[in-house]
Formats: C-alpha cells, sequence, structure tokens
C-alpha cells in the first residue's frame, strides 16, 4: 500500500469531482429558478411545459439521462464532451427536484407580502424580485443544501461515461494496485470531507440571508 | 378628469362580492367626496374590510364598477364591455390610494427605512436620496426616527404599524384606507397608532376610509360613518347623528351591544 500513489491520484479525481459538482450545481441553480418561476406564471401553456420537464427529469433515471446526452445526441448530430453532456444532464436532472424547491418556497411566503405590494402599486415582476423571491431565498437554502451534497454524490455517475472524477480514479487505482479496502475506504472519505464543506458553505449562506434562520415574521 | 370640483374622489356602482355560496357585499352604491374620513362600522362578515379589499384591487367584484376620480379602477372598456384591466393603466389609477393593513405587513427583510424607500425608488422612480430624505422624514413623523435601520422583527407591533402608515403614505395616495389597523395590537399600543392617524386626519385633509372597532375614535376622526350590515350599508351620516340619534333599529343594537359592555 502506497500511500504516496494513491493520495495524488484521488486528489486529483476529487478536483474533477467538484469541478463537476459546481459546474452541475450552477445549472441547476438556474434551471430551478426559470423553471420554478415558470411554474407559477399565468399562461398556462407554459406552466404546462415546465410541468413536462419536471416530470420527465425527476420521473427517470439519472444514470439513463446521462447515457442519452453522451450516447444517443451524438447519432442526431450533437457531440457534446464528456463533461458538458454529464453537467447538463446533472444540471437538468437537479434542476427539476430545484425548481419544486423554488416553487414551494416562494408558495410559502404570507398572502399578506403579496397584498403589501399590490397595496404599494408593484407591478408583478417588480414584487416577485424585491419583495416575494428574497423573502422566499430563506426557505430555498436548506433543501438547496441537501440538493447539492446529493449532487456531490451524484457526480460519481460521471465515471461511467469516461470522466476522471474521484470514483473514476478509485476504481482505477484499484484495478492496477489493488488494496481495494484501503482505496474505497479513502474515496469515501474524500467524499465525506467534500460533502463536509459544501455542508459548512451552505450554513454559511443560511447566515447571510436575512430571514433565512429567524422565522422573518408574517 | 379630477378636475370637476364635484366629482366624489371615490364611487362605487352596484358592487357585489361573494366568496363561494356567501354574498358579502350586495350592490354597494357608494360616492366618497375628496377630504372625507369615513369610518365603516358593524358586526363582523358585514362587509367592511371586503369594501375596503375591492377598493385596494385585493378582490375583484363579480358586479358593480368602481371609479377613482372618474375612472374605472381594474376594469377597462373596450367598445361597449368591460374587461379586467391590467398594465400601466390599472396601476395609474391604483396609485392613487394606499392601504394599511391589520397585521402590518411590513417586508420582513427590509429595514423601517428600506420599507418606505423601496415603494419610492422601485414604483415611483425617485431618486434614492429623495426617498430617503422623504423617508426619514415620515419616520420623524410617526416618531421612529431613531428605528430606521431596525427590522420589522425588532419592532413593537404599535412601531411596525407606525411604519407601515409611513410606508403607505410615501407613495402619496389621495385615498387611504385603514383596514383595522389596531385589531392586532396588545390594548397599550393602540393609543400610539391612533394619535398617527389622528393628527393625520388633522393635518392633511387626506380622504380615508376606516375600518374600526374603536368607536371612540370613529366618532372624533371620522367625519362620515357608515354602518354596514349583511353586506348593505345600513346607514350612512355624521358621526353625532349616527353615535348620537341611530335611524336604524340595527345600528341602535349594534351600538347598544358594542357601547355598553
Amino acid at each position: 500500500m502506497n500511500l504516496t500513489v494513491f493520495l495524488p491520484a484521488l486528489l486529483k479525481g476529487a478536483l474533477v469531482t467538484l469541478e463537476a459538482t459546481l459546474l452541475s450545481a450552477a445549472v441547476a441553480l438556474v434551471v430551478s429558478v426559470v423553471v420554478g418561476l415558470v411554474r407559477l406564471s399565468r399562461f398556462r401553456l407554459l406552466r404546462g411545459a415546465a410541468l413536462v420537464y419536471v416530470e420527465i427529469f425527476r420521473g427517470t433515471s439519472a444514470l439513463v439521462q446521462l447515457f442519452y446526452f453522451f450516447f444517443v445526441l451524438p447519432i442526431f448530430g450533437i457531440d457534446l464532451s464528456p463533461m458538458a453532456a454529464g453537467v447538463i444532464a446533472l444540471g437538468l436532472n437537479f434542476g427539476s427536484y430545484g425548481s419544486e424547491v423554488v416553487r414551494a418556497a416562494v408558495l410559502n411566503v404570507p398572502r399578506g407580502q403579496h397584498e403589501a405590494a399590490v397595496a404599494l402599486n408593484y407591478p408583478p415582476g417588480l414584487a416577485m424580485r424585491r419583495i416575494i423571491f428574497p423573502q422566499a431565498l430563506a426557505a430555498m437554502l436548506p433543501p438547496f443544501g441537501n440538493l447539492l451534497i446529493d449532487l456531490l454524490k451524484a457526480t460519481s455517475l460521471l465515471s461511467l461515461i469516461t470522466i476522471g472524477d474521484l470514483t473514476f480514479a478509485g476504481k482505477s487505482l484499484v484495478q492496477s494496485q489493488g488494496h481495494v479496502t484501503a482505496i474505497y475506504t479513502l474515496v469515501l472519505v474524500f467524499y465525506f470531507v467534500m460533502a463536509l464543506m459544501l455542508g459548512r458553505l451552505m450554513q454559511a449562506a443560511e447566515r447571510r440571508v436575512p430571514g433565512a434562520t429567524a422565522g422573518g415574521g408574517r | 378628469m379630477g378636475a370637476d370640483p364635484r366629482q366624489p374622489i371615490l364611487r362605487m356602482q352596484g358592487v357585489s362580492k361573494s366568496y363561494g355560496a356567501v354574498q358579502i357585499l350586495r350592490g354597494i352604491d357608494l360616492d366618497v367626496e375628496a377630504g372625507q374620513r369615513i369610518a365603516l362600522i358593524g358586526p363582523s362578515g358585514s362587509g367592511k374590510t371586503t369594501l375596503l379589499r375591492l377598493v385596494m384591487t385585493l378582490e375583484t367584484p363579480e358586479d358593480g364598477t368602481i371609479e377613482v376620480e372618474g375612472e374605472l379602477l381594474g376594469l377597462r372598456r373596450v367598445g361597449d364591455r368591460l374587461v379586467k384591466d391590467s398594465g400601466a393603466h390599472l396601476r395609474s389609477v391604483r396609485g392613487k390610494i394606499g392601504m394599511v393593513f391589520q397585521h402590518f405587513n411590513l417586508f420582513p427583510h427590509m429595514s423601517a427605512l428600506q420599507n418606505i424607500m423601496d415603494g419610492p425608488v422601485h414604483v415611483r422612480g425617485l431618486s434614492k436620496d429623495q426617498a430617503r430624505e422623504r423617508a426619514l422624514d415620515l419616520l420623524a413623523k410617526v416618531g421612529l426616527r431613531n428605528k430606521a435601520d431596525s427590522l420589522p422583527r425588532q419592532l413593537s407591533g404599535g412601531q411596525q404599524q407606525r411604519v407601515a402608515i409611513a410606508r403607505a403614505l410615501a407613495m402619496e395616495p389621495k385615498i387611504m384606507l385603514f383596514d383595522e389597523i389596531t385589531s392586532a395590537l396588545d390594548p397599550e399600543l393602540v393609543g400610539e397608532v391612533l394619535a398617527i392617524v389622528r393628527e393625520l386626519a388633522h393635518e392633511t385633509g387626506m380622504t380615508m376610509l376606516i375600518v374600526t372597532h374603536e368607536m371612540g375614535f370613529a366618532r372624533e376622526v371620522a367625519n362620515r360613518v357608515l354602518f354596514m350590515e349583511g353586506g348593505h350599508i345600513v346607514e350612512d351620516g355624521e358621526p353625532e347623528q349616527v353615535f348620537g340619534n341611530p335611524r336604524s333599529d340595527r345600528t341602535k343594537a349594534f351600538l347598544g351591544a358594542v357601547l355598553h359592555r
């Protein structure tokens, strides 16, 4: 067993995992907000389209979605790099869950806040931007934190489309060096430490958003 | 529009509203002259609050029309039909109305000052400096100049309601609606809020519609009193007359019940 060989290889894989997590999270975040708000739109057609997206991406396997973007799209002439396919697939998959978080949080802002916005003559978009969404944000952060850690772990699927992430690095090491127990234990520790870091990051974010910790009143 | 001095500032014609099978307002006709301070009194469920909410466009009437200075509120005329209004025209009419709520509805993520400034800056397009100066004046007026940076949850109920009044005033409405603004307050905080409204009434001559259970306050501040029951305006007169010598038996019964508890 040779830690000077294992650790650099795993660290390199962990960086790829981190990169994939953050990129997918960025895609998922944008998708979550846009789709979550469209689900609440006045326009039925838009609402319907957003619902179809959510049901499809939430209702099918993330791994198969990944294979679809990586193996099937090229057949239709859309050739994505492994990382691009992975980030888009995971971003869309987690965006479907995230959009429900956004939708629920926005719906949970008390009716009195909407009424105050009307009474102060805010147009609907401005009311959402200045009054409703900032309050909903506080309620979104804890479930977003869960999704982020889930996403970190889901990036291990990327090892199946040739991406050299942490899981891939562990598997390669086992193939070349043996030491199954030691290596997979180290891989678990790496995931655990990264999850811990992301969790702390989200806690710090929660502290910075007013009302996220202290109820926020009516 | 608005130039005719005899034109009512607010006119409701045949306004009806129900929630499900329950009819709350039954064909309300009401003309409000500029400068009138109207107290709406009556038992709960009589439609007072609903009437205010319709004027604020928080509810849509099933029937009837509401006009502000001769302009339709929440409705637009298309040919000879009336359709629901939105966009710039709705806001140009609605901007003449302000409202203070029973539960304050301050924005919890903004300081007292920001609560007051946000509308003037983002809705009315004032510069931040102008809006801040005006907001600070209004805070001083409601006696909370030193609470500018406090968040709503750091304020007492009475203080929150005073900020809410300042916030509504900052939009410079012509008609102010007060919906049971002291009902959610501890008894010892009621006075400070009523004092602000009293001062406002005597200083500005602003048109007001006040739903209240504080009969002493209604009698003192209002120059017109409406007694409502069962979705109708049962009695409409000057405070002295309605309180001192009610014509309707139902008004008498109601006042008897609330005044001699």
